[in-house]
């Protein structure tokens, strides 16, 4: 009896339980994880990607995006590693510099398509500038997302102790140039403990950096069309001249293997990107300006570093992951994202909104700087290749960061290595 | 006979004819081994020719592309102008290092072989950087050697002015050996110190009887009778020293120029920097040839050098 009763029971449950486990297969067959590595770890922008997440997933309650902080300073090698690997994410941030390799490579699902099928997205309005490195064929592979532009943050308290003009009344007297900057750099850089320029992340390393200073003199690493190496002429000699003098003989910059903060108060001037203004000490402040970069032989000018954000095509959701991608740079998606990463939407490079997202910056540091910055910039070197490209320059600029370097000589021997990788 | 016949039988009867005492025994030992040999075969032996596989191709990892191309990775090799740089890099490193490492251990275990009070704290602190975390060790050392880090600070003291340890081509390679053998020298000195307590003591009271300096004593008896643990201390320390990487990555990025770039920097910056796996591939079978060549050399060398008592 009571085996017949068992009996029955479990029947009972399996009746109920099979179509549940069925519906269950199903729903999870139906379910899309997406996965996008970023090179953010910080909680704020972390916490508004997973605002945005849940957005989407209200119109598709089958999608669950998913962030993977990937480590800043190694990120293209962790992320090529995971494609390498099999396990390559859905979607990715792509450093302006790797965009070549990645947009060339056909490794990137083309999302114009996607993008002029989203209701409202207003694609036009992004600046055929901002997208002319993420686009192939006519076709945009990856979004850019931020477009910062690089200017200068300076510590007025140190500038006045040491005596000189402030980059302000410079700017006034219309005597914002290079070398005025970097006189004002050596009078704070000869104070003990104290350092005059930094150009921030440079560190005698990441070279590429230095465009925020060689592009006032005209000078680039290669020509426009990226085949000939242009180290060698006149403009990048004088700049790197000039960088040199201010390194090793004015003590304007702190030299290779000195570190200086800026954001601790210990220098003059830094050069880095406006989204760095969270940097500045709430505790201890001190006066401080965001200018736009001084004036080089060459003119005005300004630069721009950029993020994107790109579908791999390699993923099994590439279609959902590229909509993903669409709904995350929306007009109102760009405008939230805008506070952390300046948009290249013409609607939100406007005062109004940037004053609102950037709080710690006044009317006139937008105006100048980020406005005329974004729209006048350009974009910081990149190569197909890059990474060995970067390493063949690096190796070679040893030679310059030498108190006794011969620059002409050191650049004609980068030009050598370099010159059969720009042609590949 | 009939008996002997008769009492063997029931245990071959009991079992099938195949599985002979013999053949049970074979089994045990390659169940006993296979843990393992699994592994090896897994993470050693597969790895390794999957690597000798992709030297024959090329692989872009972003092109999903996977071309088979057949030596002209090998041909890559001696058309490669940095690569003279790197092997000369490799082997200044290995032999600084190795020199660099045995003396001074052996020098510390002599040294720590008292019987004085208070001598394993000393041996403890000379061994503990071997349990510290590489990389966190490392970054220590790159603070330290900065052009105004906390070595240049007390030179100053002393009115010295410090050169830029990191920025300069001699003084990177000396930092990156010293940063490596003070990280690892408790290790050789550990195994150095156990060979020295096994040395007989009454061969060194016979010495002393007979008027043999101390100098003569080491070279002639505990020189000799710790010869084996010379040899298995200079094989791990040189296979060590060309798998170095972490120390480099952290403290020169094999900088300035190439000066640090040794071979395992630079097969990791082709295959996962350029996206070069193939090429990456190839350096890496350099590299073990390299590592096989010189531990199969000294293995060699053992019977001229190295005393076996049997």
């Amino acid at each position: 009896m009571n085996y017949h009763r068992t009996l029955k029971s479990a029947v009972a449950a399996l009746a109920l339980a099979v179509p549940l486990c069925w519906s269950g297969i199903a729903n999870a067959q139906d379910a899309v994880n997406l996965r996008m590595t970023i090179w953010s770890a910080n909680e704020a922008h972390l916490k508004l990607f997973n605002e945005i997440a849940a957005g989407f997933k209200k119109d598709h309650p089958n999608v669950t995006v998913t962030y993977e902080s990937l480590p800043f300073e190694t990120y293209t090698t962790a992320l090529t590693t995971q494609i390498a690997g099999g396990n390559a994410p859905d979607m990715a941030w792509i450093f302006e510099t790797a965009a070549y390799d990645f947009v060339n490579s056909g490794a990137l699902y083309p999302l114009t398509d996607t993008l002029k099928a989203t209701k409202g997205y207003n694609a036009e309005e992004l600046s055929a500038t901002a997208a002319e490195r993420w686009t192939k064929d006519g076709k945009l592979f990856a979004y850019p997302f931020s477009t910062s532009p690089f200017a200068m943050f300076v510590n007025n308290d140190l500038i006045k102790a040491s005596g000189v003009k402030t980059p302000a009344e410079m700017i006034a007297a219309n005597q914002w140039t290079w070398d005025n900057a970097i006189a004002t750099a050596a009078a704070v850089g000869k104070v003990p403990g104290k350092g005059g320029l930094i150009v921030r992340d440079f560190n005698y390393q990441t070279w590429q950096n230095l465009a925020s200073i060689w592009n006032g003199w005209g000078a680039s690493p290669w020509s426009a069309d990226g085949k000939t190496c242009t180290m060698t002429e006149k403009p990048m000699v004088d700049a790197l001249t000039f960088i040199h003098e201010a390194a090793f003989k004015n003590k304007a910059m702190p030299g290779p293997g000195e570190s200086v903060d800026f954001f601790a108060g210990n220098a003059a001037m830094t050069i880095t990107q406006i989204s760095r203004a969270s940097l500045l000490p709430k505790d201890k402040p001190f006066a401080w300006d965001l200018v736009p970069l001084p004036k080089g032989p060459a003119g005005n000018y300004a630069l721009i570093g950029q993020a994107g954000v790109g579908v791999m095509q390699a993923g099994k959701n590439a279609k959902t992951a590229a909509e993903f991608v669409a709904y995350m740079t929306n007009p109102e998606n760009s405008a939230k994202l805008s506070q952390f990463f300046p948009s290249a939407r013409k609607s939100l490079l406007n005062a109004e909104v940037l004053k609102k997202t950037n709080p710690l910056l006044s009317q006139e540091q937008i105006d100048k700087v980020v406005i005329s910055g974004i729209a006048t910039g350009k974009v910081i070197p990149g190569h197909t290749g890059f990474a060995q490209i970067q390493q063949a320059v690096r190796s070679g600029l040893d030679a310059v960061w030498r108190p006794d370097a011969n620059i002409p000589a050191a650049l004609q021997q980068i030009c050598g290595q370099i010159g059969p990788l720009l042609k590949r | 006979m009939a008996v002997a016949q008769q009492t063997a039988r029931p245990e071959g009867r009991s079992s099938s004819s195949f599985w002979t005492v013999a053949r049970r025994d074979s089994l045990a030992g390659f169940l006993f081994i296979a843990p393992q040999l699994i592994g090896i075969t897994l993470f050693v032996l597969i790895p390794l020719c999957l690597v000798f596989w992709y030297s024959l191709h090329e692989w872009n990892v972003l092109a999903n592309t996977f071309t088979y191309t057949g030596a002209t990775n090998y041909q890559m090799l001696l058309e490669d102008t940095n690569l003279p740089s790197v092997l000369g890099a490799t082997a200044i490193f290995s032999a600084g290092l190795v020199i660099f490492n045995l003396s001074l251990a052996l020098l510390l275990a002599v040294l720590l072989n008292q019987k004085l009070a208070g001598i394993t704290i000393f041996r403890t602190l000379f061994f503990s950087p071997v349990v510290v975390s590489l990389v966190a060790w490392t970054i220590v050392w790159g603070f330290l050697l900065q052009k105004n880090g906390g070595i240049n600070g007390v030179l100053l003291v002393f009115g010295i002015e410090g050169p830029n340890w990191l920025r300069e081509p001699v003084t990177a390679m000396i930092s990156v050996i010293v940063v490596q053998v003070f990280k690892n020298v408790g290790l050789n000195m550990i195994l150095f110190l156990a060979a020295l307590q096994g040395v007989p003591n009454e061969l060194y009271e016979a010495a002393r009887i007979d008027g043999a300096p101390r100098f003569k004593q080491f070279r002639r008896i505990t020189l000799p009778l710790i010869s084996p643990t010379i040899l298995l201390t200079s094989i791990i320390t040189i296979v060590g020293s060309l798998q170095v990487f972490a120390q480099i990555a952290v403290l020169t990025q094999g900088g300035p120029g190439l000066t640090t770039t040794v071979l395992v920097y630079y097969l990791y910056q082709q295959a996962f920097q350029f996206h070069l796996f193939g090429y990456g591939s190839t350096l890496s079978i350099v590299l073990f040839a390299i590592v096989a060549v010189l531990t199969f050399a000294q293995w060699q060398m053992r019977k001229r050098i190295v005393f076996y008592e049997s």
